[in-house]
């Protein structure tokens, strides 16, 4: 190593390492611009150019069903992400700081919702909820597919990538700090209040963010666990391929978009002051 | 995590996804022998509870616009007219649920899981008799439809529902070649399927060709190059010539720039290719959309091509049968019918509708081809065991 390790060598692989960066850069954010290019486009047609115009954000947000779709999309990620946030960071505490029956077990499938496909998993909801109505449906009242199943089948698997982040920061978790905190005599619950949520709070916020990205992007599980009146934006979108795609579709993505950066911005601004590094 | 989060957002072939969760089900379904008493027990409960719901509604029949509640409509994106919904809000005066689906396989799969209850579903031809071969589809109250008499005789008694009693027709299509007029003009101004399955005539091409990214589709467009009629391939179970096609298929793949059944027509007005296997609608809306009348064409082959009809229909475990009757029979009046069609650039099959729906549309051979080219036109029957070959024909000639 120390033989090769000259001045020459040296920048070279700099220069390699940097051009890299600027091509997975690239990579990543050209499509990006382009979509958001021909989000301005006047033409029908999305990869058609006919000139600059802001026409589609107003067809866009002027199509019931697109605005619809939209709410729905927000209601199922909103109450997705915080029943999950909740749940996942209690799981995560739970399989870090206690010893009890079939924790292993637990620990071993928490990563299942990961691991297995999306198409997997969206079967096995509908499967799970077309039974589960036909139990109920002998006692009277006739259950329908809906936003609530929507809801219920993004907090599973988002239960899980919550847990994960959060476990992934207890894991670097300095134990004195609580334990000092108990000598000074705080209640479990100061304690927990007070060092171990802002403690963990970066790790909460990012399991919180990738679960609002990961309801917001799925497209394979709501579209199956989806029934009358609980079509989402994504679902939507994809649907709306067989009648040709318009640059409608480029607006409501450069929304969306926009929507997520401004949600990482602040949430990187919220982060910054509060994050201690244990 | 980046990685999950992307591979949830590129998983798209959603078809042979759905094909294969309908085995699934069909698997979970035929371990579950109990079904139909299950369905009987609940039934029995039903009406024991002295619940005067669906199955009463339905003995009794629906009279022309009576509605029984709101209604849950499951159609394919972007194919109708939204001002039709709230017109027949206002009318009615129930509210629509309107939800969408991309392929007649996902919806296939929510009305067989049984546990979302839709009340009016929109599949295609083959898919009628699959959901009619399966109990899934309630019978029509015809009563309840005076406007059925709009749809034209054309349309009675179709192979895929002999009786005509599960369905009625909502919009039509067919599928071809589209191209420029110059392209035409090289071929002696009439269309052949030659111009992709033959070397010599497919070298006059100056650009790409393009075909349908659909088993189906492709191997009928190869069977009728070769002079076959796909309906007597598919109901013989001809299964030498499906493979016949197959092959030539395959020998046709290095001349195809690409399989496509999304962006065909803008690729066409883009000059990305030249040639394109494709649906009517689809390349009407791109002529349309970017005025490429005067130079691009759809034509259907002088060998024949393939017709479909989308259709209405109401699903085995309806709440609302009466509502959904209401709304087919608004949408079959004349001037509501003249609107879908205003609207998707597909053919309507509604007669009473032709005096309102738009001239370019009418004058237009591509949407309504005259007859001796409709009669070349065959709808591609439900292949049974067949379809299976179908798909691997497609995906060995992609191989």
């Amino acid at each position: 190593m120390s033989s090769l390790d000259t001045a020459g060598t040296k920048r070279s692989s700099r220069r390699l390492l940097a051009a890299n960066a600027w091509l997975v850069f690239t990579f990543l954010y050209v499509p990006i611009a382009v979509l958001v290019v021909f989000s301005f486009n006047d033409s029908e047609r999305v990869n058609v150019w006919q000139g600059l115009s802001p026409r589609w954000y107003g067809e866009a947000l002027g199509n019931t069903q697109v605005v619809g779709a939209l709410r729905v999309s927000l209601v199922v990620a909103f109450t997705s992400t915080i029943v999950s946030t909740v749940l996942g960071t209690a799981v995560a505490l739970a399989l870090d700081r206690y010893r009890f029956k079939g924790r292993r077990a637990l620990d071993g499938t928490v990563y299942l919702p990961i691991v297995i496909p999306d198409i997997t998993m969206a079967v096995m909801l509908l499967v799970f909820f077309a039974e589960a109505f036909k139990l109920i449906d002998a006692f009277g009242p006739r259950l329908t597919l809906g936003v609530t199943t929507v809801a219920l089948s993004h907090i599973a698997f988002n239960i899980s990538f919550v847990a994960v982040v959060v476990r992934a920061r207890l894991d670097q978790f300095d134990r004195t700090l609580e334990e000092a905190a108990r000598d000074l005599y705080a209640t479990p619950w100061r304690t927990f209040r007070r060092v171990t949520l802002p403690l963990i709070a970066p790790g909460i916020a990012a399991g919180a963010l990738l679960a609002l990205t990961l309801s917001l992007d799925d497209v394979v599980i709501s579209s199956f666990t989806a029934g009358p009146g609980a079509t989402t934006l994504p679902v939507y979108v994809f649907s709306s391929i067989r009648q040709g795609v318009t640059p409608e579709l480029n607006a409501i993505s450069t929304l969306m978009l926009a929507a997520s950066i401004t949600l990482v911005v602040a949430s990187l601004a919220l982060q910054r002051p509060r994050s201690i590094t244990p | 995590m980046t990685d999950s989060a992307s591979t949830r957002g590129r998983l798209r072939r959603s078809r042979w996804l759905a094909v294969t969760v309908v085995a699934v089900l069909l698997l979970a379904a035929c371990g579950d022998g109990d079904d139909a008493s299950e369905a009987a027990a609940t039934t029995a409960a039903a009406a024991d509870a002295g619940d005067a719901g669906d199955a009463a509604a339905a003995d009794d029949g629906c009279e022309p616009g009576e509605t029984d509640g709101d209604l849950a409509f499951y159609n394919w994106a972007d194919y109708i007219d939204e001002e039709l919904l709230v017109a027949f809000e206002e009318e009615s005066g129930i509210s629509v649920d309107y939800s969408v689906y991309e392929s007649n396989e996902q919806m296939l799969t929510k009305v067989e899981s049984g546990a979302a209850i839709y009340d009016l579903v929109v599949p295609s031809d083959y898919m009628v008799a699959l959901m009619i071969s399966e109990d899934l589809l309630l019978p029509l109250e015809f009563d309840a439809l005076p406007n059925a008499a709009n749809i034209d005789d054309a349309w009675d008694n179709p192979p895929f529902d002999p009786d005509h009693r599960f369905h009625v027709a909502y919009q039509w299509g067919t599928t071809g070649i589209g191209m420029t007029y110059d392209m035409l003009d090289t071929l002696g101004g009439e269309s052949s399927w030659a111009v992709i399955f033959d070397a010599e005539t497919a070298a006059l091409v100056p650009g790409d060709i393009s075909m349908l990214d659909d088993a189906p589709e492709a191997v009928s467009a190869a069977l009728k190059y070769l002079g076959y009629s796909i309906t007597e391939v598919i109901e013989s179970g001809n299964e030498e010539a499906v493979r016949e096609a197959g092959a030539l298929l395959k020998a046709t793949n290095d001349r195809l720039l690409k399989y496509d059944s999304v962006t065909f027509g803008d690729d066409l007005v883009n000059g990305e290719v030249d040639v394109a296997h494709g649906w009517s609608g689809g390349f009407a809306q791109a002529f349309f959309e970017t005025d490429a009348y005067e130079t691009h064409v759809y034509t259907i082959p002088i060998e024949g091509g393939v017709r479909w009809v989308d259709t209405m229909a109401i699903p085995h475990n309806s709440d609302n049968v009466c509502s959904a009757h209401a709304m087919i029979n608004f949408l079959l009046d004349a001037e509501n019918g003249a609107a879908l069609t205003n609207y998707t650039y597909y053919g309507s099959p509604n007669t009473a509708a032709t005096p309102f729906i738009l001239e370019e549309i009418l004058d237009d051979p591509g949407i309504y081809p005259p007859p001796e080219v409709y009669a070349r036109l065959e709808l591609i029957p439900q292949m049974g065991d067949l379809g299976l070959i179908v798909q691997d024909m497609l995906t060995e000639a992609k191989s």
